[in-house]
Parts: C-alpha cells; sequence; structure tokens
C-alpha cells in the first residue's frame, strides 16, 4: 500500500527551537487522491506543506516524495510538483501573462512552448482577457486562479495548495474550488491545508484534522461526521444566560451537548425530534437544525471550534 | 549554469521596465561628474601639478571603480531584500528545481550585465573627455567588472542576513561612502595618515581604482595586476559562499 503512496510520512517531525510545530506525525497520500489536512492556524499545516514542497528540512521522521528524498532531491522533486502558497508570490509588475511565462521557463520550458502553455492556463482558469493587464489590480480570486495556473505550468503530479481559497470572497472561492474539482478529474494529486470544514468538505476524499502538531484524527470527510459527530446538530440560542443542559432530558435522543460562548449545541440523529422537546423545556430565543459538518467533528476532538 | 541563466532572465525581464531612467543615468552622471571634477575641483587638488598629470586623466578611472562599486552594491541590497522579503520572488523561484546557488549566482550574472553597460558607456565618454592616455584602457571594462561584483557578492550575502532595511543605512553611511571617498579614488593614497592607508589597502575598491588607472594611463605591470585580480577574486568567491549560506538560512527554514 504505502509503497505506492506518492507522498510517505512516518514519524515526521518539525521544530523550531523550542517550538514543535509538527510533532511526529504519520500520512500516505495516494494517486490522484485528494488529500486534506485540516486544522486551525498554528496546527503544523504550513510546516508540513512546506516539508513536502522541500523548502523546509525535516527535523526527524521519515519523508520520501515521489519516491524521492527531500533532503537529496529536493530540485527533482520540485520539478514534478505544482505550489500554491498560502502568500501570493506573483510578480506584480509583470503583466498576468509574463508571469506564466518567466514562471515556465525556471523549469526550462522553451519560450515557444512557455507562451503556448501561459495561453492555454489562462483559458483554464478564465484569465485569457486579462493576460496583457498588470498583476497588481487583479481581484484577490483572480490572483489565486492565476497562482494555480503557474502551479500547473509544469504539468505537476501532485499539486500542493496552502490555504487555496482564504480570504476569498464565497463566490471567488467557489470557483476555485469548481477549477481544483476539474483537476482532480484530470488525475491531478491534490494535497491541500484548510482550516474551512466546507473547503475540506467539497475537495477531499481523505483528510486528517491536525491539532498542535500531531494528527488527531484520520478518514473521508463522511466517515468523520459519522464517527465522530452525529447526522444533525441542533443549534439554540437565547436572549439572556445559557442555562445547564443535561442530555438526559432529551430520552436518548441527544447523544452529546456541546456549550459555546454564544449558542447550545445538540448533537442527535433526529433533529426535528429534539426540536419541541427544546421549545417544551427551554425558553429559546432561535432554534436551528442543520446537517453535521467536520467543524462539528473538530469541535468534539478538541473541544474548540476551528476559527478562534 | 543553466539553471542561473533561467534567474537571470527573470531579472533581466523585470528590468525592462526601467531600463530608459538607468540608460540616461549612467549617461549623464559621467559627464556631470567628469564636467564637475575636471574643470573644478580638479584645479584645487592638481594645485602646481602636484599629480604629474590632468586631473581628469588621475580622477576618471576612480570615477569609473567608484561607479562599479556603487551599482554593485546598490543592485544586491534592496533589490535582494525585496525578493526575500517584500516580492517574494525567490519563494516562487524555490518552487521549482531551481536551488539557492542558481538564485545567487543569477542575481550576479544581472548585476554584471548592469555594470557592464554601464561601464561600457563610462569608458566611452572617459575617451570623449580626453580622460584616456592608452589602449590597455579596454582592460579596464572587464577590471569594472569584477570590482563590481566583489562589492555585490558579499553585500548579497549581507542583504539575505539582515532582517530588516535599517542595515542597509549603516552599510551605506559606514561603509560605501567612505570608501567612497578614501580609496585613491580623488587623490592619492599617500595624502591619507598611516593606518587609514591600510583600511583603504584591504578593501577590493583600492585594487581597482589602483589596477584602472594603471590601464588608463597606459603604465600597468603584470604582478601588481594579477595581485590586484587576485584579491578581487577573492572577496567575490568569499562573497558567493557567504551569499549562499544566508540565502540558505532566509530561504529554507
Amino acid at each position: 500500500m504505502s509503497d505506492a503512496a506518492l507522498i510517505h510520512a512516518r514519524g515526521l517531525l518539525k521544530r523550531f527551537g523550542d517550538l514543535t510545530a509538527v510533532d511526529g506525525i504519520d500520512f500516505d497520500v495516494e494517486k490522484g487522491e485528494a488529500f486534506g489536512f485540516l486544522g486551525p492556524n498554528g496546527a503544523g499545516k504550513s510546516s508540513t506543506m512546506r516539508m513536502i514542497a522541500c523548502v523546509s528540512p525535516p527535523t526527524g521522521g521519515a519523508l520520501s516524495i515521489l519516491g524521492l528524498d527531500p533532503l537529496r532531491d529536493g530540485p527533482a522533486i520540485r520539478g514534478r510538483l505544482g505550489v500554491v502558497p498560502q502568500l501570493d508570490t506573483l510578480d506584480n509588475e509583470l503583466t498576468v501573462r509574463e508571469n506564466l511565462i518567466i514562471y515556465a521557463r525556471y523549469f526550462g520550458i522553451s519560450r515557444k512552448d512557455a507562451r503556448a502553455r501561459a495561453d492555454e492556463l489562462l483559458e483554464f482558469v478564465q484569465l485569457s482577457d486579462r493576460a496583457k493587464d498588470k498583476v497588481e489590480p487583479l481581484s484577490g480570486g483572480m490572483k489565486r486562479r492565476l497562482t494555480i495556473a503557474r502551479s500547473l505550468v509544469n504539468d505537476p503530479e501532485v499539486l500542493l495548495l496552502d490555504e487555496p481559497t482564504t480570504g476569498l470572497d464565497p463566490q471567488a472561492r467557489h470557483v476555485v474550488w469548481e477549477r481544483l474539482f476539474r483537476l482532480k478529474q484530470q488525475g491531478v494529486t491534490l494535497v491541500l491545508t484548510t482550516h474551512y470544514m466546507d473547503e475540506a468538505e467539497q475537495l477531499c476524499d481523505r483528510l486528517v484534522i491536525m491539532d498542535r502538531g500531531r494528527i488527531a484524527e484520520e478518514g473521508s470527510p463522511a466517515e468523520l461526521i459519522t464517527r465522530l459527530s452525529t447526522r444533525e446538530v441542533v443549534e439554540i440560542r437565547f436572549h439572556g444566560d445559557m442555562p445547564e443542559i443535561d442530555a438526559g432530558v432529551f430520552n436518548g435522543q441527544v447523544a452529546r451537548v456541546e456549550s459555546l460562548a454564544d449558542r447550545i449545541l445538540l448533537y442527535t440523529d433526529d433533529g426535528d425530534a429534539v426540536v419541541p422537546v427544546v421549545h417544551e423545556k427551554l425558553q429559546p430565543q432561535s432554534v436551528l437544525v442543520r446537517r453535521s459538518s467536520l467543524e462539528d467533528v473538530f469541535l468534539s476532538l478538541t473541544g474548540r471550534t476551528l476559527i478562534d | 549554469m543553466a539553471y542561473a541563466f533561467r534567474v537571470y532572465e527573470s531579472w533581466l525581464m523585470g528590468y525592462r521596465r526601467t531600463w530608459r531612467g538607468s540608460v540616461v543615468s549612467s549617461v549623464l552622471n559621467p559627464v556631470l561628474y567628469l564636467t564637475a571634477l575636471g574643470i573644478g575641483l580638479g584645479k584645487l587638488v592638481n594645485r602646481g601639478n602636484a599629480l604629474g598629470m590632468p586631473y581628469i586623466e588621475f580622477v576618471a578611472p576612480g570615477m569609473l571603480a567608484v561607479v562599479a562599486m556603487q551599482i554593485g552594491t546598490f543592485e544586491s541590497s534592496y533589490p535582494v531584500m525585496a525578493s526575500i522579503r517584500w516580492t517574494r520572488q525567490y519563494h516562487a523561484i524555490l518552487a521549482t528545481p531551481l536551488r539557492i546557488r542558481d538564485i545567487v549566482l543569477g542575481q550576479q550574472m544581472y548585476v554584471a550585465s548592469r555594470v557592464g553597460a554601464a561601464a561600457g558607456i563610462y569608458l566611452v565618454a572617459l575617451v570623449a573627455f580626453d580622460a584616456i592616455r592608452s589602449p590597455w584602457a579596454v582592460l579596464a571594462w572587464p577590471v569594472a567588472i569584477l570590482l563590481c561584483l566583489s562589492f555585490a557578492a558579499p553585500v548579497s550575502a549581507f542583504s539575505a542576513w539582515l532582517t530588516n532595511e535599517e542595515g542597509f543605512n549603516a552599510l551605506f553611511r559606514f561603509g560605501i561612502t567612505p570608501l567612497f571617498l578614501f580609496s585613491g579614488t580623488f587623490f592619492p593614497l599617500a595624502r591619507l595618515p598611516q593606518g587609514i592607508r591600510e583600511l583603504a589597502y584591504a578593501t577590493p575598491l583600492w585594487h581597482g581604482v589602483d589596477l584602472m588607472r594603471h590601464l588608463t594611463l597606459g603604465t600597468p605591470q603584470l604582478w601588481p595586476a594579477l595581485g590586484h585580480v587576485a584579491y578581487m577574486l577573492l572577496w567575490l568567491a568569499v562573497g558567493l559562499r557567504l551569499a549562499e549560506r544566508t540565502h540558505t538560512k532566509r530561504l529554507i527554514t
């Protein structure tokens, strides 16, 4: 199994002085899958990504990428990866198209091929009409799409995306998701970090949840939700102080109660059966039944919300 | 080397936006300086023909050396820091098969081209000002490039090592400006007190000035010339080595 893995990590460790950013994690990314690192800021996701991108030597443990050793074969590995960094590293003073061409040249692609590839990729990320414009005035979503286009110039086998939609408005986010989904269909292996549950649910076949440098759980989004949460969640808000709620009053219908700063969550497989009891026993300001999400999984694992 | 050329190419691509301004200043600067120094200041420095030659012949190679040093220092200061910290282009490059060594060499190749062009223009201006006595002066052109790089390489190491741009003020104020004034550029080193003179000998600038002056005056001697070249090469080699190290420390974390 793990011999065929494109990325293989055992006991992977990264320390910066006294700080342990990645604390001995194991994972395998298989060919063609979309694999996610999910977790709050500081969980060690970006450090892991930088190690995979061969720009951060591991402090300990084993890591192989495409069957190669990142310490010895960094340049060879990087030639087969595409990287979408968390902070855009586009050249603001060049045009959209020039950014792609110069990047293709870094990979040793001939000028003629680089120009053709640039036009093809601009088409793919729907930026053809901006080809001759400078990068600077582009919107955040357009810059992200250009960064994604740039990461594809070398036809990568694995695409690394560090928080690909952070800071984008919902519409721009959906455009990015849709393009990434197309890439996945074309067989590109995606490795991404996110702190958005909906993003992980949208894009990932399999993911690990990271917290404080460790992997807390691993599985498919649906699997994690089934295993670690319930089918539905009832969210209750109150006008004044929040009451203490005992799961017992719901006749075994509520598996778990979670009190947050502004609301109480009831984990249940049948929200509609719980709502009347809530209205009868408590005086809520509002009651909402929703599907359980990865956010709930994270909450049940760590007792904390994802973005706090 | 082929890899470093790709980095070089990207610097050139960026330069295409600003080349007009820099060409104007590389033509205008020598004309202004040579006029001011040759006609104005020279009369004072060279009272009673103390130098044994027209002042412009004395100061011209000094100015060429200073220009080479300034280009080397400046082009390896803010632009390098920008590529690491502000535009983050070096991070972008490190997501490709290129290595730290290619980044360092490619940038130095670009500096070499910049000084090559500027020094070429300068030498032509010197001929026009009748400041050159010998065809040996042709060799002042590669010497100017070498001198430039003997500053550019260690300065790029320094720029990668710095954590903020304040360090550049110190570099220019306490490093480059005193060198500019006290390295035999405007008056012979012999007029400086002992101690300061030795300090000047230790920097690559004086070696460049002395060698270029002998070339433009047509009085080069083999062994001193080789010594000067070797000394500048040493600064270049150590500078490159340090640059690779500081860039690695900054970019591979």
